[in-house]
């Protein structure tokens, strides 16, 4: 089958490749660009460990074909921090000990990044409806919880500042 | 867990997605939000030859009213309907609905004219659409076509688009003054589809049900309305028996599959319960309205 | 004088035992650079994927490779004819059976491997399976365990017939393992005939699975130069798996280098060797390139170790106050196709005969029967140690029937069962050596923490107006830790575990550890052992462990092991280094060793104030001004064997409301109070026990592996294998009393399983407690609102007339 040539936004800097058309997002990632951030759970959209911010919004890049990503913007986990400073997501998973194994994390956090731009104030129940696209094994959710509670105050703390 | 190889289009108009589907034809699958089509291809159980992606499609996005009319692009999101201020106004049965459709990463891809023209009986709009009166436009080479949602499923995966035919936008009657509504949806965890759910929406006028619609999801090959439950409550005054007696009359047209979220019992007594919690929600909302 | 303020400031800056230190794992998990077996990506790498049958029982006619070889990028089409030559179309099991590589003429459960088609990418091994043509003819599947011994029952495994064992001592049908026996069956039986009051009752545990997030897969690489062989891979014991290779393969463990990188969790799930690792090796060492495969999460489900599957019967003696005389247990074990069970040697049910529980019972008997069905193979400890979980539900669910029974209050029964903390260390009538515990205490904590007389109370009140709530308690006792080398081995090596630390010249430190982290953050924890014992900050403390070419021998981590035994290895190690740095120290300070005290970070001479060496300067001088005839450097291994297990402990308490017209549950309040003894990262241990909550919540309430009467599996996806979401777990409530354990180096017991399996039946006693005033006593997991619903709708609870 003919490669497709795609380019598109990555963590800010722009990537260009040959995709078949039926390469998914998650693959065309972690195999042809080396982000092996995000992960596969499930590859059936249940998961949500391949998470990653396609044109503002969250998607399961287990369902998304990377041809549809052709002149779009993708931010996985690779791209939350900037010039070495970690996001307050980031933050907050670690201080919050919103993490075990890790490997739901990335999925977890890039969710997070985007639920707090839809919902900066949110109540823990907000939280929990907010981040149910994301399964973790490992945590029992409560310190992610918090680990999204502690980044939502930070945020709110240096943009009101 | 890799789907097949297929080519892929990506029209910008409807003309075109219309004139590619009518070229490739049987070889050739739409692409909507992809969330039920993409898992099927990669069971292998779906191996279409051709993807026609219509996500790039301007014209098939958006919600406007028109004369009393809302009228939705087939491939607004669900996203899009919960956050739309027009449809909590005027459609309210909708935005409410599309909150319990799976997650929140699915929803910013899964379309309303997806769930509608995947013909699933477990898809949540189908019900939905009944309850609201909503009119569907398909378009095709041989133009334009209306049909109310109540014609549209036909059976399982099988509704009444042709198969060079799109559905292209959804028409919803704005509610008026005393309409209540409601979703009441059984399901076993995020993510699943229902049990059992029940989608009402009704009118009430000095304290007299002038109008109600019943509609019911996942209890039967296709979407059900539960026409006699409607009639036994129409131009009454809703009272507990007559719920109770309305939520018998909707068990009995319910013909559900068996599977791991339930028996056939089961999920009829299911029906029957979303359906007296949808009714009684709906009224007191009416009242408050 | 050190001030308190300055002796405080010097132990919090070790951040050792007892500090609730953030993780040193988690910089890389937070910035996406973990390193999980599907991130490697080697040069020439290929992939394998599986053909699968889609049948239960069928016996293979004929597989055609043609149109699979036909398609550009496809390599090879591995069958067992195949394999045959190198002997490895059969591999040997943990449990003493064989299980088939690839299936060997017949297949004896859906989704069973039947070839790998190798490729160069994952899309095309994809297509290549796809273009695998095999011919089946079905045989009659075998799916009740129940009528696994029938007279007509189909004959499973061809290649046992005629045989009398299989691997586990004698058999007594062709679908029939091993029978397991312990305890006094005629003590047993001469006081159910005198008792004054008993209970029997069927309780099942059903097939479920551990499904970690990161399904299982390898990355198999050998140096056809070099004849070495390494294999990344998923693994929880990554020494074990090199034994194995070696063994398969005849290649020298010396040219066998097994890595378990970052591990997406286990709970068991990674404990096995699965047919998927075989054929990756076989196809590496035969193309000489590395091979890839990584299970899909459907694959996942469908093949690699489930848990559970037992069916049981107990039976309680008891006196007319409730206290306990017997117990008598039977159990039917359903394992699937091989026998591919999870366990120490000796073991093949595991530690299940710890049934007694957290009770002094005089007598006991258990007996337990492993039987085959066409079913995936396994049995493997969903975060638990070896089939305890089973033997916990047994005796939690047991005595709440028994309380009901009588009449007695759940909580009270308890205490009157209760072994006393005096009886300590207690020899159950099972033969275990109970090594500490206060289970009255810790019971008596909670019940006051969520003020029970007044939710019973409520309860009463609600069951008035025909409201259902129930009450679950669960006093539990875990046996974690195998296990001492005396009675646990695993394909005869012995259970200990190892630890390896060297300390460098500027006082940093590297530790590898025979055990492999999944998410436990042994990186951390590891390092705060070392930290208190060493005095050197946890913070400067790097622990290895996963590589076999690096960290000594060690049996990996599941059933608890890493702190009772890896913790201990650690400990020790350390200790050893200490005892050398004494001698240093002397030698330096110019004073007898034996008048130097320890204090947190450095040695003092005794009543000379200033005169003191820190372990940092002691570091130093290990390179390069040691005392004559000792050897220079700061270097420690020690193989832990432990001495006996851990007993960690619990009380629970879960409070729900059931929805009366459609069996959905809400939990309205979990209370799990923990004692693992000494507690070594206190936010570390509420992250495992909010974990191990969640799991026994998803088993107790909805997870299943369900088959339909042809043996087809109906729950292999996410969308009906249950992973509760953040939506649906409760919230949690955590508390802790500390009882340490007396034979461990640092008093430390296991912990992370614990809330798993003291949770489930916490769960289902709820449950249970809803309906115990109509009479009910027992209702099988899982709690889904469709099973709830048909207890409710036989009682007619729904009805609204």
């Amino acid at each position: 089958m003919a490669k497709q040539h795609i380019v598109f936004s990555l963590n800010g800097g722009v990537v260009e490749i040959l995709v078949e058309p039926r390469t998914l997002l998650i693959h065309a990632l972690r195999e042809t660009l080396g982000q092996t951030g995000s992960h596969i759970g499930c590859e059936t959209s249940h998961c949500g460990a391949c998470t990653v911010d396609f044109n503002g919004k969250s998607v399961k890049s287990c369902t998304v074909l990377a041809v549809q990503a052709d002149g779009g913007e993708v931010l996985t986990v690779e791209g939350l921090a900037h010039n070495g400073a970690l996001h307050p997501v980031q933050e907050g998973f670690m201080q919050e000990h919103g993490l075990q194994c890790g490997f739901c994390t990335p999925g977890m956090l890039i969710r997070a990044y985007r639920f707090l731009q839809e919902n900066p104030s949110p109540t823990d129940e907000d939280i929990r409806m907010g981040m149910s696209g994301n399964l973790c094994r490992c945590t029992g959710y409560q310190n992610i919880v918090k680990a999204v509670q502690y980044a939502a105050n930070k945020l709110r703390a240096t943009q009101g500042a | 867990m890799i789907p097949g190889t297929f080519d892929y289009h990506a029209p910008a108009t409807v003309d075109e997605a219309i004139r590619l589907l009518g070229e490739l034809g049987d070889e050739a699958k739409l692409l909507a939000g992809g969330h039920s089509l993409l898992p099927m291809m990669k069971l292998r159980f779906a191996s279409p030859k051709h993807l026609i992606d219509l996500n790039r499609i301007g014209a098939l996005k958006g919600i406007r009213e028109q004369s009393g009319m809302i009228h939705i692009g087939a491939m607004t999101t669900e996203n899009e309907l919960i956050a739309s201020a027009l449809l909590r106004e005027k459609c309210p049965l909708l935005p409410e609905a599309a909150k319990w459709i799976s997650d929140p990463q699915v929803r910013n891809c899964g379309t309303l004219g997806g769930d509608i023209a995947h013909g699933d009986p477990g898809n949540d709009h189908p019900a939905v659409m009944m309850a609201v009166d909503a009119v569907f436009v398909l378009q095709g080479p041989r133009g334009e076509r209306l049909i109310v949602a109540d014609r549209f499923f036909h059976g399982l995966y099988y509704t009444e688009l042709a198969p060079d035919e799109i559905l292209t936008e959804i028409r919803i009657p704005a509610v008026s003054k005393g309409t209540g509504y409601a979703y009441c949806k059984l399901k076993r965890k995020t993510g699943d589809f229902a049990t059992a759910a029940a989608a009402v929406q009704l009118r009430l006028d000095g304290g007299v049900c002038k109008k109600i619609n019943i509609a019911l999801t996942n209890v039967a090959p296709t979407a059900l309305k539960a026409g006699d439950a409607e009639m036994s409550l129409t131009g009454k005054v809703i009272d507990e028996a007559l719920i109770e007696q309305a939520a018998r009359k909707a068990m009995a047209v319910c013909d559900p599959a068996e599977d791991q979220r339930g028996n056939r019992d089961y999920k009829t007594h299911m029906a029957g319960e979303m359906t007296r919690r949808a009714i009684r929600q709906a009224l007191a909302r009416a009242k408050g309205n | 004088m050190a001030t308190t303020a300055e002796y405080l400031e010097r132990e919090q800056k070790l951040e050792g035992i007892g500090c609730a230190r953030k993780r040193k794992e988690d910089p890389r998990f937070i910035q996406g650079k973990g390193h999980y077996v599907d991130d490697v990506h080697l040069p020439g790498m290929l992939f394998g994927a599986v053909v699968r049958s889609p049948h239960a029982h069928a016996r293979i006619k004929s597989i055609n490779k043609e149109k699979a070889l036909a398609l550009p990028g496809v390599r090879a089409v591995l069958t067992a004819e195949d394999l045959k030559p190198l002997k490895l179309h059969w591999m040997p099991t943990l449990a003493g059976d064989v299980q088939a590589v690839l299936a060997d003429e017949k297949v004896c459960f859906q989704y069973q491997e039947v070839a790998m088609v190798i490729a160069d990418d994952r899309y095309l091994a994809a297509d290549g399976v796809d273009l695998v043509e095999v011919e089946y003819e079905p045989l009659p599947a075998l799916v009740d365990p129940h009528h696994a011994m029938d007279a007509d029952a189909p004959v499973i495994r061809e290649d046992l017939v005629g045989k009398d064992e299989a691997g586990q001592g004698k058999r007594v049908h062709d679908n029939h393992i091993f029978r397991w026996e312990v305890g006094d069956k005629a003590a047993t039986d001469r006081i159910f005939a005198t008792a004054d009051v008993t209970v029997k009752q069927a309780v099942l545990n059903p097939r479920v699975h551990p499904c970690p997030l990161e399904t299982c897969g390898c990355v198999a690489s050998f140096d056809k130069v070099r004849g070495e062989l390494t294999v990344y891979i998923t693994s929880q014991a990554p020494h074990v798996v090199r034994t194995v290779v070696s063994l398969l393969s005849g290649l020298p463990e010396s040219k066998i280098r097994i890595i378990s990188p970052d591990i997406g969790g286990g709970f068991g799930n990674k404990v096995g060797i699965y047919p998927g690792y075989v054929g990756a090796i076989v196809a590496s060492i035969v193309f000489g390139r590395p091979v890839k495969w990584i299970e899909s999460r459907i694959e996942n489900l469908s093949t690699t170790a489930f848990a559970r599957d037992y069916h049981m019967v107990g039976e309680l003696a008891a006196d007319k106050n409730g206290r306990i005389k017997a117990l008598r247990v039977n159990v039917l074990a359903d394992h699937g196709a091989f026998n591919a069970h999870a366990q120490p040697t000796k073991w093949p049910a595991g530690f299940f005969s710890i049934c007694t529980g957290s009770y002094d019972i005089p007598v006991a008997y258990a007996r337990v029967d492993g039987v085959y069905t066409n079913k995936a193979p396994g049995g493997v400890a969903y975060r638990c140690s070896f089939r305890v979980t089973e033997a916990v539900h047994l005796i939690e669910r047991m005595i709440d029937i028994l309380a009901q029974k009588l009449g007695i209050d759940k909580a009270e029964i308890r205490f009157r069962n209760f072994i006393k903390p005096e009886q300590f260390p207690y020899h159950s009538a099972l033969g275990w050596d109970y090594d500490s515990g206060d289970y009255p205490t810790a019971l008596k904590k909670v019940l006051e923490a969520v003020n029970y007389p007044a939710l019973r109370e409520e309860q009463a009140e609600k069951r008035t107006r025909g409201e259902l709530m129930g009450i679950g308690i669960c006093t539990f006792t875990e046996i974690v830790g195998a296990g001492p080398s005396k009675n646990c081995d695993i394909l005869g090596v012995g259970m200990f575990d190892s630890c390896e630390i060297r300390v460098h010249p500027t006082g940093s430190a590297i530790a590898r550890i025979g055990t492999i982290t999944q998410g436990q953050g042994h990186q951390t924890t590891y390092a705060q052992i070392i930290a208190t014992e060493l005095g050197l900050p946890s913070e400067v403390i790097q622990v290895e462990e996963g590589d076999t070419n690096t960290a000594p021998y060690g049996l990996g981590t599941y059933g608890s092991r890493s702190t009772p035994v890896g913790g201990a290895a650690t400990a020790n190690a350390a200790r050893k280094l200490r005892d050398k740095a004494r001698k240093i120290a002397a030698h330096l300070l110019e004073v007898s060793a034996d008048d130097l005290d320890w204090e947190i970070d450095r040695f003092k001479v005794k009543g000379v104030p200033g005169q003191e060496k820190t372990m940092k300067e002691i570091a130093w001088a290990a390179y390069n001004n040691v005392p004559p005839g000792m050897e220079m450097g700061l270097e420690a291994v020690e193989y832990y064997d432990p001495p006996n297990f851990t007993y960690p402990f619990g009380a629970y308490l879960c409070v729900l409301d059931i929805d009366r017209y459609t069996g959905e549950t809400k939990v309205r309040r979990f209370y799990a109070l923990d004692d693992c003894g000494t507690r070594i990262n206190p936010m570390i241990i509420e992250g495992q026990i909010h974990g191990g909550l969640t799991e026994a919540y998803a088993v107790a309430m909805g997870q299943l592996i369900a088959f339909d009467a042809g043996g087809n599996l109906l729950s292999n996806s996410l969308m009906d294998y249950f992973l509760p979401t953040a939506v649906e777990t409760p919230k949690w409530e955590t508390d802790f009393t500390v009882t340490p354990s007396p034979h461990h180096p640092l008093g430390a017991k296991g912990v992370a399983e614990s809330p798993h399996v003291g949770g489930i039946p916490c769960f289902t006693n709820a449950v249970n407690d809803a309906f115990a005033h109509l009479g009910v006593t027992q209702i099988d997991m899982p709690h889904t609102a469709f099973n709830v619903w048909k207890t409710i709708h036989e009682l007619g609870l729904d009805n609204r007339a």
